[in-house]
């Protein structure tokens, strides 16, 4: 039976209706439309469809979207501000944390947590908070390299 | 992947989620549902309904009280994880949590579902059982305790009733030292070995009583009972420490499949045994 429910996202308010077996991943690529957010795995392993559920880091294809009823919820799309990157965007840009892109907005949605919780994050630690996180590409020097980048930034 | 179609109630109250698991037996509660739903997906699990205790507010605490440390089932490992309090208190309890899975699973996965799934290669068994740990479980009926020691009862089986849901965990504070040691799967991030020692020393670097606990090695966590013994009024010093280790899987049938053997298991299990008592030692 399907349910009411309504999840902010990105600071926009979304009513809607769902089976209570929907994915959040799902629910938010093809039913809102928000294709930022990735799914790489669909098994819990590879963090591509990382998002932030009030504030929280967290895997949505391993939450259903009824769960999240009545929370905030934030994208890659949302983390722009007036047309300006994040820091951990720009990390990614400037230190060239990306190849194919595809693991990107996971690991960018991450990268965020980390630096929210520790702002002057040394590189093990910055490869201990990516432990959910494959990139296929990278090596992940780069994108270590990014997420140093935006923590400077961020704190400057 | 997905899941069979359910039904999904959202508890507010532990009374709330305790008469809806009354009224359907087959019903599964979701707590932070990061064992439950890849289940699900697998379709090894097909519940009818799930019954979400996520919101239930006062779940989610750690607190001290009567010499004791009290954590709500719904508190997640991250929150474990970063509790200052338990670093202070009970320190193999945050470095536990700080193995598991990674960042994401952290945040959202809890220490009672944990326990209450009881995975054979799951980090909290053996932490609860080192700890003894007092589990409280309620139903309509009323609450009970249950020992760690008699809470684990199978591979994904634990002595909760039907109709019963794990409400808190508790843990006396003694001021023992305390390690945790895990040799992680590469891929899956479970414990091929995973070793949680607890150690009351005197003051000549002697080793008053021990408390071990394992996961990874057998269908359940279990305590190792001969290298307690052996621990037990020996001094702390390196070539104690191998011996005593070496009887860690005593008595027990060794997991084995594709990535570990049972022999390659049994090797790592003293061998990690050995690290958690050494490390634990010099915590004093
Ligand atoms: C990618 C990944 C990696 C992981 N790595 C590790 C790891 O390294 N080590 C490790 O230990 N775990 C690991 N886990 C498992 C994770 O720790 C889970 O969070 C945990 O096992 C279950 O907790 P949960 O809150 O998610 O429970 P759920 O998945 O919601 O529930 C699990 C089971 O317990 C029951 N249940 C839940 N809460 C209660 C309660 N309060 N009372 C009664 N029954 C209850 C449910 O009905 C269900 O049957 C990993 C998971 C993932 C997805
Ligand atoms: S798609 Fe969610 S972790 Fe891979
Ligand atoms: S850039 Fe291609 S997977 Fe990471």
């Amino acid at each position: 039976m399907k349910q009411a429910i309504s999840i902010n996202v990105n600071g926009v308010d979304y009513p809607g209706e769902v089976e209570p077996r929907m994915l959040l991943v799902h629910y938010l690529r093809d039913v809102l439309g928000l294709t930022g957010t990735h799914v790489g795995c669909e098994t819990s392993i590879c963090g591509a469809c990382t998002i932030l559920i009030d504030g929280q880091a967290v895997k949505s294809c391993t939450m259903f979207a009824v769960q999240a009823d009545g929370s905030n919820v934030t994208t890659i799309e949302g983390l722009a501000a007036n047309g300006n990157l994040h820091p951990v965007q720009e990390g990614f840009w400037e230190c060239h944390g990306l190849q194919c892109g595809y693991c990107t907005p996971g690991m960018i949605m991450t990268s965020t947590q980390i630096i929210d919780r520790n702002p002057d994050p040394s590189r093990e630690e910055i490869r201990h908070g990516l432990e959910g996180n494959l990139c296929r590409c990278t090596g992940y020097q780069h994108i270590v390299e990014a997420v140093e980048y935006a923590a400077k930034k961020a704190s400057a | 992947m997905i899941p069979a179609q359910f039904d999904y109630a959202r508890a507010n109250t532990l009374d709330e989620a305790l008469n809806l698991l009354a009224q359907n037996e087959d019903a599964k509660i979701l707590a932070g549902g990061h064992s439950l739903i890849p289940a699900m997906k697998l379709r090894l699990m097909q519940p009818p309904l799930l019954i979400d205790i996520g919101r239930i507010k006062d779940l989610s605490y750690i607190d001290e009280a009567d010499g004791q440390i009290r954590i709500g089932a719904m508190t997640t490992h991250y929150q474990i994880e970063s509790s200052d309090l338990l670093k202070r208190m009970c320190p193999l309890l945050p470095e536990c949590a700080s193995h598991i899975g990674d960042m994401q699973v952290r945040n959202k996965g809890t220490i009672g579902g944990s326990l209450a799934h009881s995975d054979p290669a799951a980090d909290w068994p053996a932490a609860a059982l080192a700890l003894n740990a007092e589990l409280v479980a309620v139903s309509k009926d009323g609450e009970r305790t249950i020992k760690a020691d008699d809470f684990f009862v199978d591979l994904l089986t634990t002595a909760l009733n039907p109709g019963e849901i794990l409400r808190e965990i508790r843990i006396n504070k003694n001021g023992s030292s305390q390690a945790y040691v895990k040799m992680p799967h590469p891929a899956s991030g479970f414990a091929i070995v995973g070793v949680a020692a607890n150690l009351i020393m005197n003051g000549s670097n002697e080793c008053t009583s021990a408390r071990i606990g394992i996961t990874g090695v057998a269908a359940k966590a279990y305590r190792a009972t001969g290298v307690e013994n052996a621990m037990a009024g020996s001094q702390l010093n390196e070539a104690a420490i191998a011996t005593a280790a070496k009887h860690v899987s005593d008595n027990t049938d060794i997991n084995g499949d594709l990535f570990a053997s049972a022999d390659y298991r049994r090797h790592l299990a003293a061998v990690y045994t050995r690290r958690a008592i050494q490390t634990a030692a010099s915590r004093v």
